[in-house]
């Protein structure tokens, strides 16, 4: 696939000294240091990656490591000090005044940390600028930002006032306003950085499902990793102006790069992150709903469980019978059908976090099932370890930042 | 050792010469000069005209009905429209509305070359530093220096008058609109940029509108500062309150001096408090 953003050895070097700086940090000088002796600071250093259509790329760093510098270079509000920037095939350094204008009411659009909103427009008017911008006429202008309106669930709020209106009502007026101009980028900076933790819980949801909707690229800048790991498809990792990571979160999970990804991620919520499919093992006890009790019973004994999981001849899962039932029941019972208890099952791409609830409760290892076959199955102990290294990530948690202030 | 106590040397400069170069200014630039100030007669006789066609009592009611507006207070309405009626109760009306045509011009004139050029000090970094240290010294540059070349150059009357308000009354408005501006939240202007909109469309669009409040305060000193000018400004042969309160000084009527002088007080606070409403936040506003 060919990416619709291209970035290409990009530094942005603010202050004097500018080469000399680059240089310095060539040699691997660090970022203080070279300040305390250029007076220039290197806000990204050598930053080469890609974003593809429709996916959602989560850029993701503490406060200094470049990750807005680089957004605000997507549209030019930034230029690179060296490197270069394509959308698509073209490069944006090449875009005269008028085609920079262009390009940004047509291609790209942004979302703020501190929504960026005009407090003397109603919701209405704000959502309607960059059509205004563009000079649509007052109709279509009005028609396409109520349609915008509705879509993040504003509606009747359009002639309020914008300090009328709460933190999240107020992004997803930033949000409404960016996609007005159907854009096929959407730039997010650090957008829900400054909401609370449940409001910002269902903006994430509320862009995931609008997402599903309209299928845009967007490139989305955060420093909470659990908002990276939730949102991205993939996810660079930015530390000191260099990018160290591009991965999709489950790769990342499993093979971080180096120490600081590491302790970065294991901030993260694994549970959310982490599917079923790979904590699930394969299950020892598996009978098939002809056998005979006496085999089953042999079965589960040789393997040490107090319950099998039946199956037909095609591996469709049919239910869970137990060793008791099986030991009682064995001479009234005609078939071991008869003994089988219907269980819930889980799918092997619900998050762990989705089946913390169930997996708490069962008796028994939970069946994962796909297409009706039985796949593996999980049980209390791989969920438990999962969260158990969570309790150790926080602690270090601290230390990462500790480091880092 | 002289120089301890005493300086080495002295530095004569030539006022004559200063003099002399503002006169043959005056002679040269004749045909533009006189264009300047048949222009401003007009606007004054005009504003003149308009104050002095409105019958006193609407004028009395029209300060009532803005005030409450503005305010909802009935009491401080009904006070401000009374002490405007006093002036014209003590015979002063005439020379009020004189010195009214005078201050709004002046103030019309700021306005007009003010805002903008207070735009353009917002937009450049250079212009600002180098404007800066010219706005401090036409503010605090004693008011009656002003006197003099605008007499020459414009000779007696309200003309000159005008012009001497102009300077001493445009530095407000061409400072809170260049602060205003400057002061407007960078995201915002940033996300007007990130749509496309032309440095000209991010402007009027936003800057301005987000600006307003402190636009109008500038406006409301402005306004403050030509009022305060116009007394001096009688020295030059401003016809109205000022050169009432100047007859007084010279002939030493202590009386007919405070009497002038509260009318110009009345007039001021009255001036002050209606456009203190346009300072009110824009939103607010809207919301009324």
């Amino acid at each position: 696939m060919k990416p619709i953003l291209y970035v290409e050895g990009v530094n942005k070097i603010f202050g004097s000294h500018k080469e000399e700086a680059l240089k310095l940090s060539k040699k691997g000088v660090s970022k203080n240091e070279i300040l305390e002796k250029t007076g220039a600071t290197c806000a990204l250093l050598d930053v080469s990656l890609e974003v593809n259509p429709g996916e959602t790329f989560v850029i993701i760093g503490l406060s200094g490591s470049g990750k807005s510098t680089l957004v605000r270079m997507f549209n030019r509000l930034n230029d690179p000090t060296h490197g270069k920037i394509f959308f698509k095939n073209q490069d944006l350094a090449q875009l005269n005044k008028e085609q920079l204008r262009n390009f940004r009411r047509e291609k790209i659009a942004m979302v703020f940390q501190h929504f960026g909103l005009m407090s003397h427009r109603t919701v209405l008017r704000n959502v309607e600028y960059g059509l205004e911008i563009r000079g649509v006429g007052p109709e279509l202008k009005k028609e396409k930002a109520m349609e915008m309106i509705n879509l993040v669930g504003l509606t009747g709020f359009e002639n309020s006032r914008i300090d009328q209106l709460s933190g999240g009502m107020k992004q997803r007026v930033g949000l409404a306003r960016a996609l007005a101009n159907d854009p096929e980028v959407l730039l997010m900076d650090e957008p829900f950085s400054a909401l609370d933790p449940l409001v910002k819980k269902d903006m994430q949801f509320e862009l995931l499902k609008i997402q599903q909707k309209m299928k845009k690229t967007i490139v989305f800048i955060t420093h909470d990793i659990n908002e990276a790991f939730k949102l991205g498809d993939r996810v660079a990792i930015m530390k000191d102006g260099k990018v160290i990571q591009v991965d999709t979160p489950e790769n990342m999970m499993a093979n971080p790069a180096d120490e600081y990804v590491t302790r970065f991620i294991e901030g993260a919520d694994k549970t959310a992150i982490m599917s079923v499919k790979h904590v699930m093992i394969t299950p020892t006890t598996i009978v098939f709903k002809d056998d005979g009790f006496n085999k089953v019973i042999r079965e589960m004994r040789t393997n040490n469980v107090s319950s099998a999981y039946v199956v037909d001849d095609e591996m469709k899962f049919l239910g869970v019978v137990g060793l008791d039932s099986a030991m009682r029941l064995k001479d009234k019972a005609a078939t071991l059908m008869d003994l089988v208890e219907e269980v819930e099952t889980i799918s092997p791409n619900q998050s762990v976090s989705e089946i913390l609830p169930l997996a708490s409760q069962t008796r028994v290892p939970l069946a994962v099932v796909e297409d009706g076959r039985l796949i593996g199955i999980v049980s209390k102990a791989s969920v438990l370890t999962l969260i158990a290294n969570d309790v150790v990530v926080d602690h270090s948690d601290e230390e990462l930042d500790s480091t880092l202030a | 050792m002289n120089w301890i106590y005493e300086f080495p040397f002295q530095l004569t400069i030539d006022t004559s010469a200063i003099d002399k170069g503002v006169r043959s200014f005056a002679l040269t630039f004749d045909a533009v000069l006189r264009v300047i100030r048949q222009g401003l007669t007009n606007i004054l006789l005009t504003i003149s005209d308009i104050l002095t066609f409105i019958p006193w009592w609407v004028l009395v009611l029209f300060v009532i009905v803005l005030y409450f507006k503005q305010s909802k207070k009935i009491g401080m309405s009904l006070v401000y429209g009374g002490l405007l009626a006093l002036i014209g109760f003590t015979g002063l009306w005439t020379l009020m509305i004189s010195t009214l045509s005078i201050v709004i011009t002046a103030v019309i004139l700021s306005v007009a070359l003010g805002f903008p050029f207070g735009l353009l000090l917002s937009l450049s970094e250079r212009a600002n530093r180098i404007m800066r240290p010219v706005l401090d010294t036409m503010q605090t540059m004693p008011v009656f220096v002003y006197l003099i070349p605008a007499l020459l150059l414009f000779g007696l009357g309200r003309v000159p008058a005008v012009m001497a308000t102009v300077i001493y009354a445009i530095v407000p408005i061409i400072r809170l609109t260049n602060l205003g501006i400057r002061q407007v939240n960078p995201e915002i202007v940033e996300a007007s940029r990130s749509f496309g909109a032309t440095t000209i469309q991010t402007l009027i669009k936003v800057q301005i509108p987000q600006a307003f409040t402190t636009i109008m305060a500038g406006l409301n000193q402005t306004l403050m500062m030509a009022m305060a000018m116009v007394v001096t400004a009688s020295m030059i042969g401003a016809p109205g309150l000022g050169m009432e309160v100047l007859i007084s000084v010279n002939r030493i009527e202590v009386g007919r001096g405070l009497v002038s002088g509260t009318a110009i007080v009345i007039v001021a606070i009255i001036l002050d408090r209606l456009s203190q409403g346009w300072v009110k936040p824009h939103s607010e506003e809207e919301s009324l």
